[in-house]
């Protein structure tokens, strides 16, 4: 008998079946988690889905029985009070009383087909055809953006890099070519000269021991390993692309911002994060929140804190731009931002606006989405309301630029929809 | 086991608490095989038992409980849906997998007690590799020692031939020799066993023989009728030698598609070959699993009973296998909302427990329906015989005694289309035992369970059409919308037009017929 500890095996054997399975159900799957992701909270984002596809397209059929017509028997247990010549009404849907001596096959396969997403599986299926836009622009960060990479061999080199098996291979190479004589060439002579030694064939051992010292020479002259033999691994500092990217999450906190308007900002802030994530190595966040004026404040501030006071969003807009020149050099950083706002400003602040958004900042962000959240009363009355000011204001920049983009969002089943139109790879922009 | 295991000293229990370790497995399993094989006699392969993890156990799973498997992805399904019912907690991972190769393998997993390791071993590594090295079906239709090669030598194939043809074009062929799997067995005539090195060499061999065979039956049926040497000799009388020299009719559909389907390749023919022996090593499995997983019950009850009187294991540990022990023979009654049919294991296994006792302390009632083996003293000789010599069918209809069709309360129901109610047409009383015995037996009949399908001709002269036929037995015809499905799946390998009639078979007149049409 053997016991074999199979734990430390590489699992996933069936990565490689699953991963087949879903690029074949790949069009329900998506649909599918379309109708999950109304349902889902941004907070779990880390966490696979749970879903359900028809079984079409992945059906396994098989010659099977119909379940029903014809003449059948069943042989059922748990008889309490049936004797022989009673009728039984036929169940409804022909389950379980008279349907229970055929197998569970007869019944047919499962209508739908349910299984969990893994996060990876999820997110990839999820962004997969979303596209960051002008991924191109990437900055090298001198510090650690080499790296040690394996580039052929050296003849000179520490010690610890020395390849042996190249160094030998050059050795017998050469060892080979020069005639190096083998150690049982040099054992056979001198047998041979003992034996004419013993023979007392003076004649033949002098010839031999001539051969002999030939060789021995040789020998001597031809190491066994030369430094022309030596070899050394190579190694080269090639760059390494190492892209970040900072994420400002802009948003108006003054008291016309509801929770609910908060939590849709929220959504859409998470969202773009998880999604920055996937494409950059490295994200910043900052959070910039304002009222009639701005101040970068950490996460839980910026959510959870309430303030008073009138709205100018050009504060956000400068703070931004004063956090850019402080820390985060555009040649360096890929820079997206993310607006939310109920859309109030102060109505002359809106050239301020403008100008700072179209004339600054604009041309060094990679992206600028603004959503503007909460317009329930706009959505609800069946047709629109006045644009806000703010509405008013971006919706000519973002006639000027191609990287900016706005979109109302209403309520939280809306986020994801509207986070596919706005990094749709195609996007097309007003 | 030491010998003086009787000694009463705190270390005769051959462990105690929960945790499980190697040497304790070593022990148990000594301890084990001393009553498997010196008490009850049993016979085994060689065993490997090799611990893995529960997502290793769910890997197992996914590959129909093979160790290795070609790809494919409706594996990747069935490991879809497992885990999502496991993650879920809707179902728990079966204990152990156990494997029927010699050496036989059982996986036993690592979450389990120590308890619960002995119980598995005592079912997977004794009861299953006794039934699987004696029972006549595992005898005659698997090759223990040869099937892991062969599974290397598929899953290689496949995969070569993904690298070669990709991975579309090899997975049409696998989903439609899949569709036809359950119709890809021989079932009267035993097959050869497998040997790797045949198997390759064949493999070889067989892109030029069999080529070369099967255009020699086109060409001679069509020459034949061209030549016009007898022109008074019917149509008819052709198509008879045709049907002659193809075998027809043939039941073994995959086995047929791999000789003569005209449109294939070699590969793909390996392809259908695969599947075709895969689906044969399975056969038995589908007909024994009453009296399997009846005989891997029994013995890890009984083994566990001794282990326990001999006191070799606590009475907690004790406890906690027969909680296990009659959860897993649990059988819900028909108005239960768990009751799924009859459960293979409490039914065997209470059957096997019947026997015995029928062997050693039998009732006058015994001695009258079972008077070769009531009172003959030897219970476990009794069974071994059963477990050699019986399928389930054979088995119910041999064994089962009126107690248990009493202690189970098994009555019959007759479903008619168009009455309007159910009707008891046997209970648990004098003149029901039989009747009830009888359709049991037929319901583990294999044969009558899936539909009875075979090719019936092939239109050589005109336009190559296959027809095939289902035998209808009792008004019950196939299920449509999977029918259609399974001909298309056909279709794809035989690339011509097919007919498929379905046939009472009391009446031999056509009910209903299904076409698919040519693919060219």
């Amino acid at each position: 008998m053997n016991i074999i500890d199979r734990r430390p095996n590489p699992k996933g054997k069936s990565l490689a079946n699953r991963q087949r399975f879903i690029d074949r159900a790949r069009g329900e799957v998506k649909k599918a988690l379309v109708d999950a992701l109304k349902r889902r909270k941004v907070g779990e984002t880390d966490g696979g889905e749970k879903i359900s596809i028809p079984n079409r397209g992945i059906a396994e059929p098989v010659f099977r029985r119909s379940a029903h017509g014809g003449k059948r028997d069943y042989i059922v247990p748990g008889n309490k009070k049936y004797v022989v010549g009673d009728r039984i009404e036929r169940p409804p849907t022909g389950e379980s009383g008279g349907r229970g001596g055929a197998s569970p096959e007869d019944g047919g396969e499962q209508d739908a087909f349910e299984f969990v997403l893994s996060k990876d599986e999820f997110l990839n299926l999820f962004f997969e055809d979303l596209e960051l836009p002008d991924l191109v622009k990437t900055r090298l960060k001198e510090t650690e953006a080499t790296q040690l990479a394996r580039a052929g061999y050296t003849v000179a080199g520490t010690p610890a890099n020395l390849n042996l098996v190249r160094t030998m291979r050059n050795s017998l190479a050469r060892r080979i070519s020069l005639h190096r004589p083998r150690p049982h060439e040099i054992a056979a002579l001198e047998r041979q000269i003992d034996a004419a030694l013993a023979a007392d064939d003076a004649e033949s051992a002098a010839q031999g021991r001539l051969d002999l010292e030939m060789l021995q020479r040789r020998a001597r002259r031809v190491g066994f390993l030369d430094p022309v033999d030596v070899r050394y691994n190579r190694f080269e500092r090639v760059p390494k692309p190492n892209t970040q990217a900072v994420m400002f999450c802009l948003m108006d906190v003054s008291g016309s911002m509801t929770e609910a308007m908060k939590d849709l900002a929220k959504r859409f802030f998470l969202l773009l994060h998880v999604f920055l994530t996937r494409r950059y190595k490295h994200v910043d966040i900052v959070f910039i929140r304002h009222t009639s004026n701005a101040q970068e404040v950490d996460e839980d501030t910026f959510f959870h804190s309430r303030e008073t006071g009138g709205t100018i969003v050009s504060t956000a807009l400068e703070e931004m731009l004063k956090v850019v020149r402080e820390r985060y050099s555009p040649d360096n950083w890929n820079i997206y931002a993310a607006q939310a706002s109920d859309g109030d400003n102060y109505t002359e602040d809106s050239d301020r606006c403008s100008q700072l958004l179209g004339g600054e900042i604009l041309p060094l962000t990679q992206y600028f989405a603004y959503i503007e959240v909460g317009a329930e009363a706009t959505l609800r009355h069946g047709f629109p309301s006045p644009p806000t000011d703010l509405w008013r204001t971006y919706s000519q920049i973002a006639e000027q630029h191609r990287n900016f983009a706005m979109r109302k969002v209403a309520d939280q089943t809306q986020i994801f929809p509207v986070f596919h139109e706005l990094f749709a790879k195609q996007r097309e922009h007003a | 086991m030491p010998a003086d295991g009787g000694i009463a000293t705190p270390e005769r229990y051959l462990f105690e608490g929960p945790e499980w370790d190697f040497e304790k497995l070593r022990r148990v399993y000594g301890a084990i095989e001393e009553i498997a094989l010196g008490e009850m006699g049993l016979d085994v392969y060689p065993n490997q038992i090799e611990v893995i993890t529960s997502e290793q156990m769910l890997d197992a799973y996914a590959s129909i409980g093979l160790p290795l498997m070609y790809r494919h992805w409706s594996f990747g399904k069935r490991f879809a849906r497992e885990e999502a019912l496991y993650r879920h907690g809707l179902q728990g991972l079966a204990y152990e997998i156990v494997i029927n190769s010699s050496p036989c393998i059982s996986y036993i997993m690592e979450e389990n007690s120590m308890t619960m390791q002995s119980l598995v071993i005592a079912h997977a590594a004794f009861g299953h590799n006794h039934f699987f090295k004696n029972n006549y079906l595992f005898r005659q239709w698997t090759d223990a020692t040869g099937i892991l090669d062969y599974l290397t030598f598929a899953r290689d194939f496949v995969a070569h031939a993904e690298e070669s043809h990709g991975v579309e074009a090899v997975e049409r062929v696998v989903d439609a020799a899949h569709a036809l799997m359950n119709h890809g067995v021989h079932r009267y005539d035993r097959p050869a066993k497998l040997n790797l090195e045949e198997e390759r060499k064949r493999e070889e061999e067989r892109r030029r023989h069999f080529e070369a065979s099967y255009d020699d039956i086109w060409r001679t049926a069509i020459i034949g009728e061209k030549r016009g040497e007898e022109p008074g000799q019917s149509k008819e009388k052709q198509r008879a030698e045709t049907r002659r020299k193809l075998g027809l009719p043939e039941e073994n559909l995959l086995y047929f598609l791999e000789k003569r389907a005209p449109q294939l390749e070699p590969w793909q023919r390996e392809l259908v070959r695969i599947v075709r022996h895969i689906s044969q090593y399975f056969y038995p499995q589908k007909q024994t699993r009453l009296l399997n997983e009846g005989c891997a019950t029994f013995v890890h009850y009984e083994v566990l009973t001794r282990l326990h009187e001999k006191g070799l294991i606590t009475d907690g540990a004790f406890l906690e296998a027969l909680h296990s022990h009659t959860s897993v023979v649990f059988q819900p009654e028909f108005d239960d909302r768990r009751y799924s049919g009859i459960n293979p294991y409490a039914l065997g296994f209470a059957m096997m427990c019947d026997i015995k006792r029928i062997c050693l302390e039998p009732e006058d009632e015994d001695r009258e329906w079972f008077p070769e083996i009531a009172g003959n003293g030897d219970p476990y000789g009794t069974l071994r015989h059963a477990w050699a010599n019986y399928r389930d069918e054979s088995f119910v209809l041999q064994y089962l005694s009126p107690r248990l069709i009493r202690q189970f309360r098994l009555f019959k129901v007759l479903d008619e289309e168009g009455s309007d109610a159910l009707v008891v047409g046997a209970i648990h009383d004098e003149r029901g035992y039989r009747e009830i015995r009888r359709s049991l037996a037929r319901y583990y009949d294999l044969a009558r369970h899936d539909p009875d399908i075979q090719i019936r001709d092939v239109d050589l002269q005109g336009d190559r059409c296959l027809v095939l036929s289902h035998a209808v037995h009792d008004g019950i015809l196939l299920d449509e919308p999977s029918a259609k499905a399974v001909l298309d799946h056909l279709g794809e390998l035989w690339r011509y037009g097919i007919r498929l009639e379905e046939i009472d078979a009391a009446s031999d007149r056509v009910i209903k017929t299904h076409e698919v049409t040519a693919r060219l």
